[in-house]
């Protein structure tokens, strides 16, 4: 089991597309933070409870610690080094940082791609709503009321 | 007032890293070479350690190191930030359910954990394991340290390990009307935080490099140094900004072991824990405290008699000092004829307890203004009234011998009760309830700076601080930009090396912003008299007749930028103007804490709530958490820290409890069942103020902030139940189940 087969996956992560042999008992995190080197995803729980590990394959928000490596294959996968384009911040990334929504920080990536989902699919959410979509995202600093006030303020400002 | 200087709110100095995802965590950092530790544990706490066999585990590809105790220097080394029990590995026993026994350094994570379950632990778990109070205390149980540890202790025969007595008056010779006693308990609980600790150690020339996810970078300098041998100059820490720390990360732990196993293989090491092996090698004390409090007629308080026992772990680490620091502030900020307080620390075959924010305080805060309420009760006396009735004024010495009240308390629980609509009418179904916390700030520190001016006007701070979500950087280039007239963005803050940045003592109870800030802006004002020579000499006008302030340089008959004079005194080969601060408070060797309190911080919770009668459930409808902040040097880092304290202190209020078995395993180990507050368990408006009257000894009159809003959530909350219920609960947390289980008695 520990030395499992090697198995060749290609999928395409923040618009690059890699190919590469992974380890058949290796999940999408580890690939992602040790092949790949994209370390913006955060390991905690290894459970799928924290959420810190959250990243977005297809555009829906999966915890990158409960699914394996080869099942992304043909997938698209984005992290959180995939937000930012040409060096500007995506309007999430900027409302976080004025509304103070992040502190140590460690769970923000993982928080961002998760409220980055929730507007895909609800433009405008409540704050009972951007509270449930959150929910699979813990936050010890406990930042969760400058976060939904971050993710309202995007949604706010894109009806202007 | 500026965007980026004192009191303005700009963006978290880090931020961007932190979210772009290029944040460089412990865990993230990228070495050539390296070996990847696994621990190898037992699952169960307390067991003799016959042999290991590592043959089997050493014959897998890729493995370079099973290490044991037998690997290391005999005997083995043994350390703590108080007393020197935690050995590098286990020796002769486990004490506690994870403790370490040995470990495995392999060039791949897989082969180091197949290699983990390949060591062989021969072991006999051992009876009579102490988890509980109680089993501590009965004299047939076996003694957790070994009482050779305890030389010429005349409690080495017993599991206390330390019995601590603060007071004044005569407690016995005070006459109450009433007298109110109860004891009240408070669970284990652990830091969850999301960043797990990681350590790695490397060979560095005829030294070493360590890395950690630690609080205070010196102190592990000095122990590692210690421990191997070498002059500090040849141990370099590196302590990259954390994952948040809340206390939990403040000693070493795992690091020793790591500098063995880089020293023994000649390679970098690195051990990256998981969440589990997190819960297992950090918690808050337990406590049970018996509080007897003595009431006149009209609710002044005669007396307050408290005992407080403190469950610390196998291993002191920090845990003795938190027991002494919180008790001798047992009785809060009340004025008091007589108080007697008698803490223990009590050790257990458990997970080492350490310092948690709240450093004991949140222990002790729930026994006094719990058992505050059950006499306000009694004498049907408002409970706000008879806090006020009782609390210490500006300047009052209401702890003999320290420091006297350092801020307008009463101010704080006026606007918490104003609110939360103190007077006005209950909602029906609903309760109210209102406690306040008190914790002092270090007793003593010692806080280093250096900050460079460069020839383009762009600032260097160097701040041996860890900053760990609470915002140091963001406040100290605040200060830095106050001072110097610098924009944020061109001020850089330099932290978590031991070989670039000047000694800090540590980042511990709420110090930074006044301890470290004082050194930074020190340093500042050394710029700012350089300048003043600078200007005098090109000027030609005597240093008296010039102000050097807030980025300019004024002369008697115009106002010049820093800059120009920077430049203009620098000439043409450049070079920069360098700063040094310090802040010290000494040690008073006959205080009985070794110093008085630096600052306090205060504050003052009220909380609306509703309990489900069906289920137990308490839904915090309106939650208020007011602090005596000095000064909100940054507003928005300062709700933060307030409103993250407050949400963590709902954490043990109402959910969070480590859960052993009997053989002092933990149950819930883990994410799925240790439960902490998701964006689903706040309150339903949780509001945060701050009473600023700039009475801090820090920069700008600014106090300590991050612990005081969970100093006081449980009573705060509690009394809200007991308000909707009428039931009095002496037990956290105050989870549905207990709180069905007590509704159903009361039928």
């Amino acid at each position: 089991m520990k030395f499992a087969h090697a198995s060749s996956l290609t999928f395409t992560v923040n618009g690059t597309v890699h190919s590469l042999d992974v380890a058949t008992h290796h999940n999408l995190l580890d690939v992602l933070r040790d092949v790949l080197e994209l370390t913006g995803t955060k390991e905690c729980c290894v459970e799928g409870e924290c959420g810190a590990c959250t990243v977005l394959v297809d555009g829906r928000s999966v915890n990158s610690c409960l699914m394996l490596a080869v099942e992304a294959d043909g997938r698209e996968i984005t992290t959180v080094e995939g937000l930012a384009s040409e060096g500007r911040l995506s309007p999430l990334q900027e409302a976080f940082l004025d509304e103070g929504a992040v502190q140590c920080g460690f769970c923000i990536p993982g928080q961002l791609m998760s409220a980055q989902e929730l507007l895909a699919k609800n433009p405008h959410p409540t704050v009972d709503e951007v509270r449930d979509g959150l929910v699979g995202n813990l936050c010890r600093c406990a930042g969760y009321q400058q976060i939904t006030a971050a993710v309202l303020a995007v949604a706010e400002a894109a009806d202007r | 007032m500026s965007a980026e200087g004192v009191g303005a709110s700009p963006r978290r100095v880090g931020g961007y890293g932190r979210v772009t995802g290029h944040q460089e965590y412990l865990a993230d950092i990228r070495m050539a070479d390296v070996l990847h530790v696994k621990l190898i544990t037992l699952d169960c706490a307390r067991a003799q350690l016959i042999s290991i066999d590592t043959t089997a585990a050493e014959q897998v590809p890729g493995v370079r190191l099973v290490m044991t105790a037998a690997d290391l220097p005999q005997p083995v080394p043994r350390f703590g930030p108080q007393f020197q029990d935690r050995p590098v590995l286990a020796v002769g026993e486990t004490k506690y359910h994870g403790e370490p026994v040995a470990a495995v350094a392999a060039e791949t994570k897989d082969a180091a954990e197949l290699a983990v379950e390949l060591v062989e632990v021969e072991h006999e778990v051992l009876s009579g394991g102490v988890f509980s109070m109680a089993g501590a205390l009965d004299p047939a149980s076996p003694l957790v340290q070994d009482p050779e540890l305890r030389p010429n202790d005349p409690l080495a025969e017993t599991n206390v390990l330390r019995e601590h007595r603060f007071g004044w008056g005569d407690v016995d010779a005070e006459v109450a009307d009433l007298v109110v006693e109860n004891t009240y308990e408070f669970p284990m609980v652990t830091h969850f935080t999301i960043e797990p600790h990681g350590f790695m150690a490397a060979p560095d020339g005829d030294g070493i490099a360590v890395w950690s996810t630690i609080q205070h970078p010196y102190l592990l300098q000095k122990m590692i140094a210690k421990i191997l041998g070498l002059p500090l100059v040849k141990v370099r820490v590196f302590a990259p900004d954390t994952g948040g720390a809340f206390g939990g990360k403040q000693n070493p732990k795992l690091e020793p072991l790591m500098a063995f196993m880089a020293l023994r293989t000649g390679r970098p090491v690195r051990l990256i824990l998981t969440l589990e092996e997190t819960f297992q090698a950090v918690r808050r004390s337990s406590a049970e405290i018996h509080v007897r409090t003595g009431f006149l007629e009209d609710g002044t308080m005669a007396f307050q008699d408290i005992e407080a026992d403190f469950l610390i772990g196998a291993y002191v680490d920090i845990a003795d000092r938190v027991v002494s620091k919180s008790s001798y502030l047992a009785c809060g900020p009340y004025r008091l004829p007589a108080a007697r307080i008698l803490a223990r620390a009590i050790l257990s075959h458990t997970t080492p307890s350490t310092a948690f924010r709240g450093f004991g305080i949140p222990q002790l805060t729930w026994a006094r203004e719990a058992n505050i309420d059950e006499g306000a009760h009694a004498l049907g006396i408002d409970p706000l009234e008879l806090r006020l009735r009782n609390l210490a004024r500006h300047g009052e010495a209401f702890i003999p011998g320290d420091t006297p009240a350092d801020g307008d308390w009463a101010q704080t629980i006026h606007k918490a009760a104003g609110l939360i609509e103190w007077a006005t009418p209950v909602p029906p179904g609903r309760g109210r309830g209102l406690a306040v916390g008190l914790k002092s700030g270090p007793t003593s520190g010692l806080s280093y700076s250096t900050v460079r001016l460069l020839a383009d006007g762009s600032g260097l701070v160097y701040a041996g601080t860890s900053d760990m979500g609470q915002g140091a950087r963001t406040i100290f280039a605040q200060i830095v930009s106050a001072e110097l007239g610098t924009p944020l963005d061109r001020i850089s803050v330099v932290m978590g090396d031991t070989a670039a940045v000047p000694y800090d003592q540590q980042t511990s109870a709420s110090r930074s912003s006044v301890f470290m800030g004082t050194a930074i802006l020190r340093a500042c004002r050394d710029i700012q008299a350089q300048l003043r020579t600078m200007a005098s000499r090109l000027h030609g006008i005597d240093e008296s007749e010039i102000i050097v302030e807030s980025g300019v340089v004024r002369l008697p008959d115009r106002e010049l930028t820093i800059l120009d004079v920077l430049q203009a005194g620098l000439g043409r080969l450049g070079g920069e103007l360098i700063g040094n601060g310090e802040m010290r408070k000494d040690v008073d060797p006959d205080h009985p804490l070794g110093g008085t309190a630096a600052f306090f911080e205060f504050n003052c919770t009220a909380t609306e709530v509703e309990v489900d009668r069906e289920t137990g459930e308490t839904i915090v409808h309106r939650y208020v958490t007011v602090g005596d902040v000095g000064r909100a040097l940054n507003p928005m880092q300062v709700v933060g820290q307030d409103e993250g304290a407050a949400i963590m202190g709902l954490g043990h209020t109402l959910m969070e409890h480590i859960i052993l078995d009997e053989s002092g395993r933990i149950m819930n180990l883990g994410a799925i069942d240790y439960r902490i507050p998701t964006s689903k368990d706040l309150p339903l408006e949780l509001l945060s103020e701050s009473v600023e009257n700039a009475d801090g000894p820090g920069p700008y009159g600014i106090k300590g902030v991050s612990e005081a809003s969970l100093l006081c959530t449980a009573p705060a909350v509690a009394a809200a139940v007991t308000d909707a219920t009428g039931l009095v609960i002496r037990d956290l947390p105050l989870t549905p189940e207990r709180v069905w289980r007590a509704m159903m008695e009361q039928r």
